[in-house]
């Protein structure tokens, strides 16, 4: 928090901002983003290690060790089958972040361009988006998945896209609102009266001063993709078993609130780890990027 | 202000059919054929033929659509594929009870937010203030199944004080349908009101920064005289329609938590009929809930009108 | 009670109202005050002079106990028979005394009222808030009698209005009645009629005058416009940098200025026709220097020339119009109405001509500007420029044309992309020009562009944000050189400059457009600066060109109603002066009545 203050008070510097980026927008992060960075990398490396190593197999069973608590060999205990729960939450990783990206990623490439079109074509290319967007929020990621589900069967594929698609009109809803400050300012008349084409004020003027604002976007949407992914596994409606996802080790962890209370305990605070650094990172990229909030904190 | 309001059920009128076109189409045109779901793979021809015709599913696309798009206004979604039973009775009791759910859920999470939120905005510099906003943080990153799991951890199997699971309806006993009630409505309320917290928190800090919140200041209003006087009702229209849209998520978070609480409700109809792969229930429950989103942000769109003395005339 | 006490006292000398002694405000290590002392006697009527950044505003809140919680502050403001630490007063305290003893009017009148409750309420509350009338009927009465003696049309119908049906001189008049509805002893106006034109300004401005004199109010004024602090005030301060630099009454002050900076300000605000008639008459190089000399260059902004190629302007007087407008409309239908921005407009402008148009808000200056740029589609009438017919023109002849003809902005922050380097920006008009250039062409053109407005080259690879407001209007400027355009369009140029800036940018302009032989077309709500730069003046209002005429004429002796009111309204700190009794006094002349 202390960090947008010194910013902030410089006072004439107004709305313009200099293009932070590398290294400098990590100086600018407030602790909270900063601390949401750690948390995001450190669920990154797990992940990487977890393609090469985990203390166990995590599709191994033992059914001698089942269902034991924390021991020195099973650090994080195991679940009913004797698998170690350490090693089901390092590979799980893969899953969250695997769906995360995916889903972000087709919302990103669906929802920006369609949001910068209607900020750019007003009149009907507008209404249509605006109105197909608000349509699309009575749809959320859940509902699309299951809708997927029940047509196509449940995988973690259709779980990915489904969410992606719902996250779609938070990106052009964005990206208009985002477009429509652009293009209302002075340089884009500047533009239009050196003859340039739509395109190229759109590639050269546009996206890079909405790029910001896609980022947080993506930042704030991948949290909300890992916390309907694990409801959608936990609904059995996501990635299918054996393959480990923390989702579905909730789901695992019901039966067992009462004897084995760590094997709910463990994924769902990993769960909420990881939607915590990626809303931390979020709000810390929206403090340092988002010209409207800058210096309010 | 009538020609507004014209035009919003006009917009409203529109994009329910297009909803419903959306759905239809969804469930019809993705690979998968209806006859096949019901009759399994192993079917002849012959019997395909024969359970196309019973459902009319060898009709045009387009006479389908219109089939049970008509019932809809007047509460009649078809037959079942699978059961072969009618649709509506079932799926509007269970709709009763989930909307028991969501209702005191969101009234119980503006209860909580609103003071909350208003009091994070006002002290955002003090301990308290940042407390709240580091509070609801922890809030938005729990998944309200996982807090409906622990609560049952901590009240029913720990300290015993409240059933873990089941409904039990309002008319059989009332006592024991409000406990049951308490846990699920409790999970859902919890992730909410942080949400909502965190929503009516920065809609009170934009409205702080307002000039005309100096103005009513240098009137000699103190801070909460004119919070309560100007900012309130200019901090409202944000955050109500924000709760529009969080109507939605949280008619969505009622069908994962009735999955926890094992609550007969829309969403365990839902699940059943996805893993029975009944297709026309599947479509039914799904515009049903789309209906319902659209019917609470129209509402909230007509609310502006009155709320806002700008929208009846800009547009 | 102690309002009619501090009245009574007012023509005492040593009686202050307000004591600020010692005030000092900082943002963490930065102090944007320094300390600072000022009396304000009742009665009496203080300017507040600065520009952006000087911190009048800080000080200005500092007296109604508003500063924003994030600054720390020191320091002691006394009021008379209430308090003598307003600073550290506790908030209770302050409350009762602010919107009863102490009033203040903002700048902004677009967001200074709550925009959901009717504006009658708005008013009234300050009566309920401090209990100052027995009951309903009574507060109705006055709230009523406040509208009227502010001359708002129709009052209770006003009374029921919401702020987005009023007009922004509308609003500023429910500020004033607010501000007056307790008779305060102090008022506190921050820039109170910046953001209104200037015939609205001038209405404002005389009953804020006539409200503050008859009932013997204080007055604390803050601008950055010397003219209208001179009119309105007895006494100013100056400030820079949050430092008071010069103090005295104004007519000491204005007209013999000690400190370098407010030397600076008057030079700046006291802009000289250069071009004028006389370029065309005699052909004898008029005084230039008077604006661009006076200003203490920062840094990389150097002085500009005065010299001017003689003869350049003698080419136009037979030549066929560079630009021929007739009959030209253009109206903007939306669902519920027309509006008709431009009605029957012509013009024509012969090369080397500098055209300046002037009108307020809404006149359809700069829809004109825009269809002439192409950037806008007449509705009906002809337009050519360079020979092009815009109405019609292909997308190629347009483009064409666009490179002939270069705009030069308002605002310098909004013109320049924040993500593109000085060089992106200042290249762009060379990409898909006509006659295609390699990189390293258009990097030279570039360059050359930029030095000729006093940037350096070296600069290119820096981004907007580096660089001050006056530096960035360079730089827009450079972007509208750099096709060797035949004609500029500058749509209020300096306006959005705090003056010691806006005189340089001026001279610039002014030398380039000689140097160049440019033809210059100006828009602006200045009458100062069109009149500094151009000789032939067209005035619009609602979308209407109501004069047009040399510049000389059109000043020395108007034709049309509008235009008189127009210059009329325009302050000038010379007839100002010239009206103020000269007095060596500080104003502590007995209010009237």
């Amino acid at each position: 928090m202390s960090g947008t203050n010194a910013a902030a008070a410089g006072g004439p510097a107004g709305p313009d901002r200099p293009p932070a980026r590398g290294v400098g927008l990590l100086r600018m992060l407030p602790v909270t983003g900063k601390i949401g960075l750690v948390v995001v990398a450190g669920i990154v490396v797990v992940a990487l290690v977890s393609l090469v190593w985990t203390p166990y197999d995590p599709l191994q069973a033992v059914p001698e060790d089942r269902l034991s608590g924390s021991t020195l060999q099973h650090p994080l205990g195991t679940d009913r089958y004797g698998r170690d729960v350490l090693s089901i939450l390092m590979a799980g990783a893969q899953i969250t972040l695997l769906v995360g990206c995916v889903a972000v990623a087709i919302a990103a490439v669906v929802g920006t361009p369609l949001g910068i079109l209607a900020g750019m074509r007003r009149g009907w290319a507008e209404e249509l988006i605006t109105r197909g967007a608000d349509m699309m929020l009575a749809f959320p990621a859940l509902l699309l998945a299951i809708m997927a589900g029940a047509v196509m069967g449940a995988s973690t594929w259709s779980a990915m896209i489904a969410i992606g698609l719902a996250a779609g009109p938070g990106f052009a809803r964005v990206a208009r609102a985002g477009t429509l400050r652009v293009m209302s300012s002075d340089f884009i008349l500047a533009a239009r009266g050196a003859s340039q084409p739509e395109t190229r004020i759109a590639r050269r003027h546009v996206l890079p001063n909405i790029f910001d604002l896609v980022v947080i976007q993506a930042s704030v949407t991948f949290a909300l993709a890992i916390l309907a992914e694990a409801a959608l596994s936990f609904l059995g409606l996501g990635t299918p078993p054996p393959e480990p996802s923390w989702g579905r080790m909730l789901q695992g962890g019901q039966d067992y609130l009462a004897v084995a209370p760590h094997l709910t305990v463990w994924p769902g605070l990993a769960i909420a780890l990881a939607v915590l650094g990626f809303n931390l990172l979020g709000d810390g990229l929206r403090d340092v990027l988002d010209p409207k909030t800058r210096g309010r904190r | 202000m009538i020609r507004a309001v014209g035009g919003r059920v006009l917009r409203f009128v529109l994009t329910l059919f297009a909803t419903s076109v959306l759905v239809f189409a969804f469930m019809r045109i993705l690979p998968g054929d209806p006859a096949e779901v019901v009759l399994g793979t192993g079917a002849t021809e012959e019997a395909l033929e024969r359970t196309r015709a019973e459902f009319g599913l060898d009709r045009p696309l387009a006479e389908q659509y219109w089939d049970w798009v008509s019932g809809i206004p007047v509460g009649d979604f078809g037959v079942s594929f699978i059961t072969g039973e009618d649709i509506s009775p079932v799926v509007l009791d269970r709709l009763a009870v989930s909307l028991i759910l969501v209702v005191s859920a969101m009234a119980l999470a503006l209860l909580v937010a609103v003071p909350l939120g208003t009091w994070a905005a006002v002290r955002h510099r003090r301990a308290d203030g940042i407390a709240i906003s580091a509070a609801t943080q922890f809030g938005i990153a729990v998944p309200n199944f996982l807090a409906g799991m622990l609560l049952v951890a901590v009240f029913a199997l720990g300290l015993g004080w409240l059933p873990a699971n089941s409904w039990m309806p309002p008319a059989y006993d009332p006592v024991q349908f409000v406990l049951h009630l308490i846990l699920p409505v409790v999970a859902l309320a919890a992730v909410q009101a942080a949400v909502m917290t965190r929503y009516v928190r920065t809609a009170m800090l934009d409205v702080m920064g307002e000039d005309w919140m100096r103005t009513a200041r240098a009137k000699g209003l103190s801070t909460f005289q004119a919070l309560r006087r100007h900012g309130l009702r200019n901090a409202a229209l944000p955050v109500l329609t924000v709760s529009g849209i969080q109507l939605t998520t949280l008619v969505i978070g009622a069908v994962v938590i009735e999955q926890v609480f094992v609550i007969p409700g829309i969403g365990s109809e839902l699940l059943t009929a996805v893993a029975g792969r009944d297709l026309l229930t599947v479509q039914s429950v799904v515009m049903l809930l789309a209906l319902i989103t659209l019917t609470v942000n129209f509402t909230v769109d007509l609310l502006y009108l009155v709320l806002d003395p700008r929208t009846a005339v800009q547009r | 009670m102690t309002a009619t006490q501090a009245r009574s006292a007012g023509a005492s000398r040593d009686d202050a109202l307000v004591t600020v002694t010692g005030l000092r405000v900082d943002a963490g290590p930065d102090r944007l005050v320094h300390p600072l002392d000022l009396t304000i006697r009742a009665g009496e009527r203080v300017g507040l002079i600065g520009e952006s950044g000087s911190g009048k505003t800080l000080t200005a809140l500092s007296l109604i106990g508003l500063l924003p919680d994030e600054l720390r502050h020191g320091g002691t403001v006394a009021l008379r028979d209430s308090s003598d630490d307003l600073l550290n007063a506790p908030e209770r305290e302050l409350c009762g005394l602010r919107g009863r003893r102490i009033s203040m009017v903002f700048q902004e009148p677009m967001t200074a009222l709550n925009p959901l409750m009717q504006v009658g309420k708005q008013v009234s509350e300050v009566l309920t808030q401090h209990r100052t009338l027995p009951n309903r009927r009574e507060v109705r009465e006055r709230v009523l009698g406040l509208l009227e003696s502010v001359r708002l049309p129709d009052p209770e119908r006003l009374l029921r209005a919401y702020p987005h049906q009023l007009s922004g001189g509308q609003r500023q008049r429910i500020m004033l009645a607010m501000a007056f509805a307790n008779d305060p002893d102090l008022l506190i106006c921050d820039e109170p009629t910046t953001a209104l034109d200037v015939t609205v300004q001038r209405q404002v401005l005389d009953l804020l005058d006539e409200a503050v004199r008859s009932r013997g109010t204080s007055l604390l004024f803050v601008s950055h416009d010397l003219a209208v602090v001179a009119r309105t005030c007895d006494r100013v301060l100056v400030m820079q940098h949050g430092r008071v630099v010069e103090s005295g009454s104004v007519t000491d002050v204005l007209t013999a200025p000690r400190h370098d900076y407010t030397k600076q300000l008057l030079a700046a605000s006291r802009l000289e026709p250069t071009a004028g008639g006389a370029r065309r008459g005699a052909g004898s190089p008029p005084e230039t220097g008077s604006g661009a000399g006076a200003g203490a260059p920062t840094g990389s902004e150097g002085p500009a020339g005065t010299e001017r190629p003689a003869g350049a302007a003698e080419l136009s007087e037979a030549a066929e119009p560079l630009i021929r407008v007739s009959g030209l409309h253009r109206t903007h239908r939306s669902r519920r109405r027309t509006v008709h921005a431009l009605k029957n407009v012509d013009l024509q402008v012969r090369a080397g001509d500098r055209i300046g148009i002037v009108g307020e808000s809404g006149s359809g200056k700069t829809t004109l500007l825009k269809i002439l740029a192409g950037l806008d589609r007449p509705t009906s009438g002809s337009v050519s420029v360079c020979g092009v017919d815009v109405a019609r023109a292909s997308k190629r002849s347009m483009r064409r044309l666009r490179e002939q003809l270069q705009t030069v902005f308002q605002d310098p922050m909004g013109s320049l992309d924040p993500r593109m380097t000085v060089r992106e920006i200042v290249e762009e008009p060379l990409i898909g020009h006509s006659g295609a250039r390699s990189g390293r062409e258009r990097r030279e053109l570039t360059a050359r562009s930029l030095e000729s407005v006093g940037i350096p080259a070296s600069a290119a690879e820096r981004y907007p944000h580096q660089f001050s407001g006056g530096q960035r209007q360079r730089i827009s400027i450079a972007r509208a050189l750099v096709t060797d355009p035949d004609v500029l369009v500058a749509d209020e140029p300096v306006s959005a400059l705090d003056v010691s800036v806006q005189a340089q940018v001026l001279a610039l302009l002014n030398r380039l457009v000689d140097e160049r032989g440019l033809t210059l077309l100006m828009v602006s709500h200045d009458l100062a600066v069109v009149r500094h730069l151009c000789d032939r003046i067209v005035v619009m209002r609602h979308g209407e060109v109501v004069e047009a005429g040399p510049a000389e004429r059109v000043y020395g002796a108007p034709e049309d109603d509008y235009t008189r009111a127009l210059l009329e309204a325009t302050p000038s700190l010379d007839r100002v002066l010239a009206e103020k009794p000269s007095r060596g006094g500080t104003g502590d002349r007995p209010p009237q009545p």
